[in-house]
């Protein structure tokens, strides 16, 4: 059965709380494995999995550690990493704005039903219990539900500046304040129903908007969390102790056992090994290291112990310097002003000219006051920006569905809207063109040879072996049987097979091309690598390319590889870009003019994603690069990239549309309001037609993604 | 004229109970997991050796 959620239970209290992301999850299969496989650890009480959110909740004995956790979902085939407790904090402004949203369809509803009556003909002491019970119900939701805009337009006056939200506040205070002046004095329209079917259509936007930003996670966080979180410090005496990432200092020497992650930066003092230091150079190839090498904090020691002499240390190792970068990147994004925006600033000043101007109008005209505001106040609720609010909003929220069916995840709408403006893009190569995993060509190596590779393979935990075994496995090999395998850091795996000597080592001559050698007795073959370029990234592309944007290659591994790959694909590409150089190619592009939109997956490339106009990473990407890009694309093709590049364009074109018709609406309505011929019944019809005209434009966009 | 004396209050009576039953499944972490509610239905409820999938 589903494992049961997490409510309360008397024992709750004894129980800790761990979450863990698993980014793996795709299907209803895996929420039963996941959910399956941590009931059966031993003092796991409940497991929840959240499938949008790609989390797991356990609730636990506080013995088990989340090392356990992490394991027993390795052991079923999902790769998970702890996370903290996940403030709930930008998720709860959403939710507000949906249950006023609710507050206002339900008001909106409530009031229609007794203005229709109304506009049917009721008259008299109908009309005037109608408009009382209107006022009773209206008053509450407006209320309760213009707060979301009510607080925004009161805190760009007091920075003394204007936006959207203050036409709309003061639009709706003005018509509900009149209406219940007309009520009270038995008046013959009450503007109830147009206030909040305002507010109503407004928070539709609002919440379409809203859907579309993703939870937001700490990025900076989860950059450094990769770091290996303790130490083993070295005493003078030559005793060990385990000394937590925080408090090490440089100049203390530390052991590092193989599979550890470094948990700062540091000189090789002993010890031979091969690392893994793909988060920081984005290098695919273990790097061989030795006495008097450089190691960074993040890296992974893949081989043999080394002795580590600690240089720099939590804030000023080299992964925290790109988690500062990537946020110092990101702060100048935040200032791209949205279309909505931009419209807004152009808007609000015509509207309250034109509602001043109506007033002091029919004023000398010879209307008293009273007419002269309900005039006034007609202007200001017609040309009140309904369609102008969902003009955006419904057009990216229909686009980025139609993208995710694709593949690809859009974070914000203004994500969208800076896609659209980009005009050159720039692709890491390891992981990003291609699938990023070593990919062992076997064609040639012989059937009673495999079985040993196999077992020599799964023997070691290089990359190269792993992925080696993966191949193999995948072929239905199964392993033979090998006795005293030995590991030598850098050089690979020897044993005895069928009393014949067999090993698995780095290829004796280096032609660049990543390679593995399989002795048998005398027997050898070279079992070359190749990260395969994803199936269809000639096309994508080219699609890229047919949509006016120029793509290049910028990326942290070797020249010849990155040459190579530039080549198939007909581009330019630079190699060896370290990520602050990778930056400043950005920010150089950017001030040329350009507007890059950079793909890219490393953590080394984090802090080019967060520096480019809009940025699309892999969902195999660290949850760091995720974090700092713009949209995800998941599985192993490139084209959900460049359908981004034209969906984004297409929206933009809706989205203009949208504007265009909002414009043309008001051009018709404003005359109305001015010369006093709005009622109620005029301004309720105008606004739902023209809301639904826009939402039924933006659903054009459902095939944007072909 | 009557009829309404009655009729009003339970359509105002009926709505605001939408509105609460629609706040209390929100309130309930109802809306937290859309993509996960429409697959679990897929899950077997069976826990037999079988189950793995």
């Amino acid at each position: 059965m589903n494992a049961p959620a997490a409510i309360d239970r008397p024992k709750a209290a004894e129980l800790a709380q761990t979450r863990l992301t698993i980014p793996g999850m795709r299907c209803a299969g895996c929420i039963a494995k996941v959910e399956r496989g941590l009931m059966a650890v031993e003092g796991v009480d409940a497991a929840r999995v959240n499938l949008s959110a790609k989390q797991v909740t356990v609730s636990h004995a506080p013995s088990i550690d989340d090392l356990v956790l992490v394991d027993a979902l390795d052991a079923i085939g999902f790769e998970a990493q702890a996370i903290g407790q996940a403030a709930t904090g930008p998720h709860a402004a959403d939710r507000e704005l949906t249950k006023a949203l609710a507050v206002a369809g339900f008001g909106m509803m409530n009031v229609m039903l007794l203005s229709v009556s109304v506009w049917a003909g009721a008259d008299g002491g109908t009309r005037e219990v109608f408009h009382w019970l209107s006022a009773a119900i209206a008053l509450p939701v407006i209320a309760y539900a213009g707060r979301p805009f009510f607080s925004s337009a009161l805190k760009a006056l007091r920075r003394g500046r204007t936006n959207m939200d203050v036409p709309i506040s003061l639009g709706v205070l003005l018509a509900t304040g009149l209406s219940l002046y007309e009520t009270a004095t038995g008046g013959a329209h009450a503007y109830f129903d147009g206030a909040t079917m305002l507010l109503f259509f407004l928070l539709a936007g609002r919440a379409l908007d809203a859907a579309m930003r993703n939870r937001t996670r700490s990025g900076i966080a989860a950059l450094l969390s990769r770091m290996g979180r303790h130490a083993t410090v070295i005493a003078q005496d030559g005793s060990t102790r385990r000394v937590a990432a925080a408090d090490l200092e440089p100049g203390m020497l530390t052991l590092v056992a193989a599979g550890d992650a470094l948990a700062a930066d540091g000189i090789v003092e002993g010890g031979e090994s091969a690392i893994d230091n793909a988060m920081v150079t984005g290098e695919s190839a273990p790097e061989g290291i030795g006495p008097g090498d450089r190691v960074l904090a993040g890296c992974v020691n893949l081989q043999a112990p080394i002795r580590v002499r600690l240089t720099a240390v939590a804030d000023d190792t080299v992964i925290a310097e790109i988690a500062r970068l990537m946020e110092d990147a990101g702060q100048s994004r935040s200032q791209y002003v949205r279309i909505a925006d931009r419209a807004a600033r152009l808007y609000a000043p015509v509207v309250h000219t034109l509602a001043a101007l109506a007033f002091v109008g029919w004023m000398i005209a010879g209307a008293g006051w009273h007419q002269s505001l309900v005039i006034a106040i007609a202007v200001l609720i017609i040309t009140c920006p309904c369609a102008m609010g969902l003009a955006v909003p419904a057009a990216q929220v229909v686009a980025s569905g139609a993208l995710l069916k694709k593949g690809l995840l859009v974070k914000d709408g203004s994500a969208l809207e800076r896609l659209a403006e980009a005009d050159i893009a720039l692709f890491d190569k390891t992981g990003t063109l291609t699938l990023g995993e070593p990919v062992a060509q076997l064609a040639h190596v012989d059937a009673h040879a495999r079985p040993v590779a196999l077992a020599l393979a799964q023997a070691s935990h290089h990359p190269l072996s792993r992925a080696l075994a993966k191949a193999l496995a995948a072929q239905g090999v199964k392993p033979a049987g090998i006795s005293s395998p030995e590991e030598i850091a850098g050089e690979g795996v020897f044993a005895m097979s069928e009393g014949q000597r067999v090993s698995l080592t780095r290829p004796l001559t280096d032609g660049g091309a990543t390679a593995a050698e399989l002795h048998i007795a005398r027997q050898c073959w070279t079992i070359p690598f190749h990260d395969a370029l994803r199936p269809d990234a000639g096309q994508a592309i080219a699609r890229i390319a047919q949509a006016g944007l120029e793509s290049r290659i910028i990326s942290g591994d070797r020249d010849a590889v990155v040459a190579g790959v530039a080549a198939d694909l007909g581009i330019s590409g630079h190699g060896r870009v370290s990520p602050q150089n990778k930056l400043a190619e950005l920010e150089r592009l950017k001030s040329a003019g350009y507007l890059p939109l950079m793909v890219g997956d490393g953590l080394n490339d984090g802090p080019a994603l967060a520096a480019a106009h809009v940025s699309i990473a892999p969902g195999t990407a660290s949850d760091a690069s995720q974090q700092a890009a713009d949209a995800v694309f998941i599985g192993d093709k490139l084209m959900p990239v460049a359908l981004a590049v034209v969906a984004a364009k297409r929206t933009m074109r809706v989205v203009r549309q949208n504007f265009g018709f909002a414009i043309a609406y008001n051009v018709f309505a404003i005359p109305l309001a001015l010369t006093g011929m709005v009622t109620p019944l005029i301004a309720a019809v105008a606004m739902s037609v023209s809301s639904l005209v826009v939402v039924g434009n933006s659903l054009r966009l459902a095939g944007a993604a072909r | 004229m009557n009829a309404l004396v009655f009729l009003i209050p339970i359509a105002l009576g009926l709505g605001a109970l939408g509105l609460a039953a629609f706040f209390w499944s929100m309130r309930n972490g109802q809306y937290e997991d859309m993509e996960g509610a429409a697959n679990r239905i897929l899950i077997d409820d069976e826990e037999g050796p079988s189950d793995d999938r």
